[in-house]
């Protein structure tokens, strides 16, 4: 399959429906303006379907394009629209509704960055944002995100492998696992300032992966999506994609990553354990307590009648790649 | 000023002043709901967003249902007492709307996956209890049966009160950690129900 990347300054079809659509609505909206509805459409706590009156409203951040190598090698599969995959986020930093992430986050400020590399390494070494997009060659690679709630998309990622950021800092005998973590900052982040906001989990956010599933090909440090860098809702500047695992392992907005030779703490395993396991790989056999995992809403374009359940595959599909990490390993007792 | 107009105006005025209102309020939202869902105008995941409404608004709904009462009371205004029951058939029709999204749209008529949900999820099994006994209520609302039913009627419908626990514990189980909006929710429905406790001899 041909999958065309649109240039930024190319003007996408989908856009241009949506538009036609929004207009209709916005004049719409106009007819029935007497009813006081603007007081209650402005909040951006609203949620659902009033949402869609405001957005023109905010101003939205600026990404910039990114030169790349183009992903050949993935297999035949939808890419779920640009505009779907940077307005459905999960990152509680910045509101747990998904559409929050969107309205709260364009003011973040990414330049300057830091993200340090330490622990059990001979060569602890800190980017800047500059060197996040010059010191790898970038790559794209289109790959299948699957969120522990059930529903998944198809979104093409551009940046380097971990293994190539990690052998840079040269990792010691004693670094058995890399434990992640998010930018802190309450000022910045509105979900760690208030806990309506924030879902009430701890902050910052901190994932962890055994030094194996890091150091192998698939995992991506992600700078960009959709060939430009990405916008804060997806995990600006850099953030960790984890193909074969539920999506909360995929930690965003990355500052630190440390080398350790023990299991490091990771959120949503400290908020409920019984829930969220540390490995968290896609597996169709293991129920979560609250839903099934047996299958998926996958998300591309069409409304409400689109026919998008599908079976979920053991590790989201890539068991080629990443099965043998886990062949002496229980994976009902270790989720 | 607007005020004094409706000062003016008789008790079955005001009645179907009211009405009119709860059936704008109750019906416009719903439309531009499935109207833009059904363009994929909905954000991303229409099926959730669809789902969320509908649940959120049953249960607003509800609690509004279970205010008339005590603001009648306190208001002194009997003909409030006239809009109950079409309040409770809207939230009654959100609730129907909640269970026929998930069905249709999220599980997509998977029937096996559907029963497995049901004895597999505890806020499931919950919301489904609740829906069949307000489906209950919704049925045996209508004039001839009340009359017919006699003083069973207000014991059948009294079980309002263990419905709306019941959508209190569905939503709260049902979210994974943002426990703030469920526990708002409870704690007004406490409060509705304590308005009530000479009733339900607290």
């Amino acid at each position: 399959m041909l999958i065309k990347i649109p240039k930024s300054y190319e003007l996408r079809e989908n856009k241009v429906t949506d538009e036609k659509i929004y207009q209709d609505r916005r004049s719409l909206l106009k007819k029935m303006g007497y009813l006081g509805a603007g007081t209650l459409l402005s909040s951006s706590a609203q949620a659902g379907v009033f949402d869609l009156f405001s957005k023109d409203e905010a101003k939205t951040f600026s990404t910039k394009s990114l030169t790349f190598a183009q992903d050949n090698n993935s297999d035949e599969q939808i890419l779920t629209p640009e505009d779907k995959v940077t307005s459905h986020n999960n990152f509680y930093e910045f509101g747990t509704k998904k559409n929050q992430p969107l309205e709260l986050s364009q003011g973040f400020k990414v330049d300057p960055w830091q993200i340090t590399i330490s622990g059990e390494v001979d060569k602890p070494f800190t980017l800047s944002y500059d060197e996040l997009f010059s010191q790898f060659s970038l790559a794209e690679r289109i790959y299948r995100l699957r969120c522990v709630e059930a529903w998944s998309m198809v979104i093409p990622w551009l940046g380097f492998s971990l293994a190539q950021l990690l052998k840079k800092a040269q990792p010691n005998s004693r670094a058995k696992y890399v434990a992640f973590e998010t930018l802190y900052d309450p000022k910045q982040m509105p979900g760690q300032k208030s806990r309506r906001l924030g879902g009430g989990i701890k902050y910052p956010y901190v994932e962890g992966l055994r030094i194996d599933e890091a150091m192998n090909p698939l995992t991506l440090m992600s700078v960009g999506l959709y060939g430009k860098t990405l916008p804060p809702q997806n995990g600006a500047p850099i953030r960790l994609v984890v193909p074969w695992k539920y999506g909360f392992k995929s930690i965003k907005s990355i500052v630190g990553i440390k080398l350790v030779d023990k299991m490091p703490p990771t959120t949503w395993n400290r908020l409920a354990p019984k829930e969220y396991g540390f490995y968290a790989n896609v597996n169709p056999q293991v129920d979560h307590p609250r839903w099934s995992q047996a299958s998926e809403r996958r998300i591309t374009s069409g409304g409400l009648f689109a026919r998008n359940r599908i079976e979920t595959l053991p590790f989201n599909g890539y068991g080629e790649q990443v099965a043998d990490l886990y062949k002496n390993m229980n994976l009902r007792k270790h989720y | 000023m607007s005020l004094l107009i409706l000062d003016k105006l008789s008790n079955k005025a005001k009645e179907n002043l009211l009405k009119a209102v709860i059936h704008l309020a109750s019906l416009l939202p719903i439309c531009l709901l499935y109207l833009s869902a059904f363009n994929d105008e909905l954000g991303a995941d229409p099926v959730e967003a669809v789902i969320h409404f509908t649940g959120i608004g049953a249960f607003n709904l509800l609690l509004l249902t279970l205010l008339v009462t005590p603001l009648a009371k306190k208001l002194k205004q009997g003909y409030l007492m006239k809009v109950r029951r079409l309040l409770g058939l809207y939230a009654f029709t959100y609730a129907f709307c909640h269970v026929l999204n998930f069905i249709a749209f999220d599980l997509q008529f998977n029937f096996s996956l559907l029963f497995d949900e049901i004895i597999k999820r505890p806020y499931i099994t919950i919301g489904l209890i609740a829906i069949l006994l307000l489906t209950a209520l919704a049925v045996t609302s209508i004039n001839y049966l009340k009359r017919k039913m006699g003083r069973s009627w207000q014991k059948l419908h009294n079980v309002i009160y263990l419905i709306i626990l019941l959508v209190g514990i569905h939503f709260y189980w049902s979210v994974k950690s943002e426990i703030i909006e469920p526990t708002i929710y409870i704690v007004i429905s406490f409060i509705l129900l304590y308005l009530r406790r000479k009733k339900l001899k607290f």
